[in-house]
């Protein structure tokens, strides 16, 4: 039935003359998500984006798709028609007769809405047309403009685009329109989240994953890969810097206290972390933090581990509890992957009583037993984009 | 240099296999159960591969049936012995079987009563527990030849006796998936009832395997559909597989005893290395008869099995561990049973030996694995 879908931007109108950047940002991103279907086209009309497909089979796949483009507030499967009345009337007959097929619809009106002022019927007498003729054809139906089983939309633009839903969706800012970031990436339920948080507010989100290969297995990078594909339907594509970071534990387990080995290592791929960002001309850090979830995210030890480094560190989960961040992760579809049991740090390395409250002056005197730069250059030349 | 070491998980296809599955599938891709001349012509290579596999075991062609793999040979097995019972009845394993034939019993656990026989610190079962098991509500035992992880040989020969002495009408089933095609087996001397295999334990494609089940046993019918395998398991026939597999029976029975030499040489060359060269080593096979020719398991202390695992791996090294590198509560059934040594169990990884491996890769390896240690030592200590 329908061969088009047309798709309503929320916060874009409010950015002024960023909007036609934003635009392009936000059909960059449908390109991406729906490189897998053939023969779609994608263009503008007043104010709306608009997602034709020459293949109406795809058309579910589509919007399955679309529903999560961050920017995008809401879309409508829609019929596109020429702009000729009578065309116009026998198609929203044509589609009032398909959801009477699917639905028990006693009731119905029809809006028209005339972003073409040139369009020589004014809105109010089309609706009105239109309905007669929906009447006509059908003799079990009435018109009820106040609580209609049905709605039938006559979108008049350069085009016509008559439907009959409206899809609420993700919402959010294109990504891309408000800057680039760095997520820290681990297998685990949080920091999938986090990074879906912050590109929903428009970020262009690359990741950076931690492991300590062959501590760990090669199916725990792909499990991050996994990840990283199922962020990419809503955030577009991801970049994942990969890096192994066992000598940097080794160097840890041979100098250091075992109770601050986390805190240290975190330091470490903080380090790295804001490396890789500058680098890739990033502009802040994202981490699936909590406060207090587990021994490295007490207020204390973010305090030490943040004093690594000079670059902001943006932490949407922080007022989260873990219920909350599960069913996020349910929600984006990333909790199943990430409750695999391949761990990106092997428990040989974990310690059993890790410190809560670390010093940082401690911290200090641990870190100047190992060559910091030296381990940072080693593990970064390990360096794998996945 | 790629030296694969676990081919009790799986085998590599020998060629002369592959040339078989690739000849049905271009050349005899008909349905066995088509009345017209294609038809035919695959029936009669089905048959002619029944007759290979049950050369192996010393069966009656008659008392053959492929299926879909061992799991599902100790399902039909198990669940068509179990067609009458009473909450009073019992049924007797031991506690190192494979999962396909421990989490079918313990499926059983609600209908009747399943008993455990014990097993010594080598896994070899033993006869007086089993003896005392044995009761006249007795319906079914099943033992597992060949230990997958540990490669302990249970004595068959013994078993069925003891078992067929104090009750006659206990049914007896024995998963072979380890043994078969590796270890003598005459069907025609034990009093086994049914017996599972596979096919790609033996250098065969995966997908197939199959169950022997003693002629004039009725056992009931799991799986209903179009009557193949004489109902015992009915669906079109994976013909390119089951040629393969026969093929690679013929193969086993064309020079069994040189390759079983080769395979208990090279064992006990692995052992004896490993043992020589590292300390705090543990072999938990059996170097005598009773173990598998073709299984090493090894513990080393202060190491991850599944850390050296990935160490080997990078070196083209490919062995396998039953133990997870996890903090989570470590789960082993097999080392469990065995009463391994808690500092051990966490280090064990098995070495599984096939037609493929050769005495020239045993400096390769064992240099290896002497690095491997030593570095993961040198981390964890």
């Amino acid at each position: 039935m329908y061969n088009i879908v047309s798709a309503s931007f929320g916060e874009i109108f409010l950015k002024g003359k960023n909007r036609g950047n934003f635009e392009h940002q936000l059909v960059e991103q449908i390109k991406f998500a729906l490189k897998e279907f053939k023969g779609i086209t994608i263009y503008k009309d007043l104010g709306k984006v608009f997602i034709e497909t020459t293949n109406i089979d795809d058309m579910d796949g589509i919007i399955q798709k679309t529903r999560k483009i961050f920017g995008i507030v809401s879309i409508s499967p829609s019929i596109k028609v020429e702009k000729d009345p009578e065309k116009i009337y026998e198609k929203a007959v044509e589609l009032f007769g398909y959801l009477k097929e699917n639905q028990n619809i006693k009731t119905f009106k029809v809006n028209t809405k005339r972003g073409d002022k040139n369009f020589p019927i004014k809105s109010m007498d089309f609706s009105a047309e239109a309905g007669g003729k929906i009447l006509a054809a059908f003799n079990d139906v009435s018109v009820d403009v106040h609580n209609p089983d049905a709605e039938i939309l006559i979108d008049i633009k350069k085009s016509c685009y008559i439907s009959s839903e409206k899809i609420k969706t993700v919402g959010g800012m294109p990504v891309g329109s408000c800057g680039k970031a760095l997520l820290l990436l681990s297998g685990g339920i949080d920091s999938p989240v986090a990074g879906y948080m912050i590109a929903k507010r428009g970020v262009a989100v690359n990741a950076i994953y931690f492991h300590t290969y062959p501590f760990t297995s090669e199916r725990a990078n792909e499990k991050v890969k996994q990840l990283k594909e199922r962020l990419e339907e809503y955030c577009g594509k991801i970049k994942l810097f990969s890096i192994n970071i066992l000598e940097i534990h080794k160097a840890i387990k041979e100098f250091c206290r075992e109770d601050e080995t986390t805190i240290l290592a975190r330091r470490f791929m903080m380090r790295i972390a804001e490396r890789i960002a500058r680098e890739n001309s990033m502009e802040m850090l994202i981490t699936g933090e909590s406060l207090g979830q587990v021994a490295s995210q007490t207020m204390k030890s973010m305090i030490v581990i943040e004093n690594a480094i000079d670059m902001p560190i943006l932490k949407p989960l922080i007022g989260m509890d873990k219920t909350e961040i599960i069913e996020r992760a349910r929600e984006i579809g990333t909790y199943e992957t990430s409750i695999l049991p391949y761990d990106d740090c092997c428990s040989v390395f974990a310690p059993s009583h890790p410190v809560i409250n670390p010093k940082m002056d401690n911290i200090i005197k641990s870190e100047s037993k190992l060559n910091v730069d030296e381990l940072i250059e080693k593990c970064i030349s390990t360096i794998e984009i996945l | 240099m790629e030296v694969y070491l676990d081919n009790s998980a799986t085998t590599k296809v020998r060629s002369e296999v592959l040339k078989q599955i690739v000849d049905v599938n271009e050349n005899y891709y008909g349905n066995p159960s088509s009345l017209h001349r294609m038809g035919l012509q695959i029936e009669n290579k089905i048959q002619a591969a029944r007759k290979s596999a049950a050369k192996v075991i010393n069966a009656k062609t008659e008392e053959m049936y492929f299926t879909g793999g061992g799991t599902e040979s100790n399902n039909i097995a198990i669940f068509g012995h179990l067609n009458n019972i009473d909450a009073k009845n019992n049924i007797i394993t031991t506690k190192i079987e494979h999962p396909s034939v421990n989490n079918v019993f313990n499926n059983f656990k609600d209908k009747l009563e399943v008993r455990f026989v014990k097993s010594d610190n080598m896994g070899r079962v033993d006869l007086e527990d089993l003896a005392e098991l044995i009761d006249e509500n007795t319906l079914l035992i099943s033992i597992m030849h060949v230990n997958n992880e540990i490669g302990i040989v249970q004595d068959l020969d013994k078993i069925t006796k003891l078992v067929k002495d104090k009750n006659k009408s206990i049914k007896i089933h024995v998963d072979a998936v380890q043994s078969y095609g590796k270890i003598k087996i005459d069907v025609l001397k034990l009093n086994v009832d049914t017996l599972a295999f596979s096919s790609h334990k033996i250098h065969g494609p995966k997908g197939v395997g199959g169950l022997y089940i003693r002629s004039g046993l009725n056992l009931k019918s799991m799986i209903f559909g179009g009557g193949q395998e004489k109902s015992i398991r009915p669906g079109t026939e994976n013909t390119p597989g089951i040629v393969g597999f026969g093929e690679a029976c013929d193969l086993v029975y064309s020079d069994f005893k040189q390759e079983n030499q080769k395979l208990r040489e090279l064992k006990n060359l692995y052992a004896k290395r490993l043992t020589e060269e590292i300390d705090g080593i543990k072999i938990n096979s059996s170097l005598d008869e009773d173990g598998a020719p073709h299984i090493l398991n090894v513990s080393f202390k202060k190491v991850r099995g599944e850390v050296l695992v990935h160490y080997l791996e990078q070196k083209g090294i490919y062995v396998s561990t039953g133990s997870a590198c996890s903090s989570k509560a470590r789960n082993n059934r097999i080392l469990d049973a065995i009463n391994l040594d808690s500092d051990f169990v966490d280090g064990t990884i098995r070495i599984s030996l096939g037609f493929f491996n050769s005495i020239e890769e045993v400096d390769y390896v064992v240099e290896n694995i002497k690095l491997s240690v030593n570095d993961i030592r040198k981390i964890m200590k």
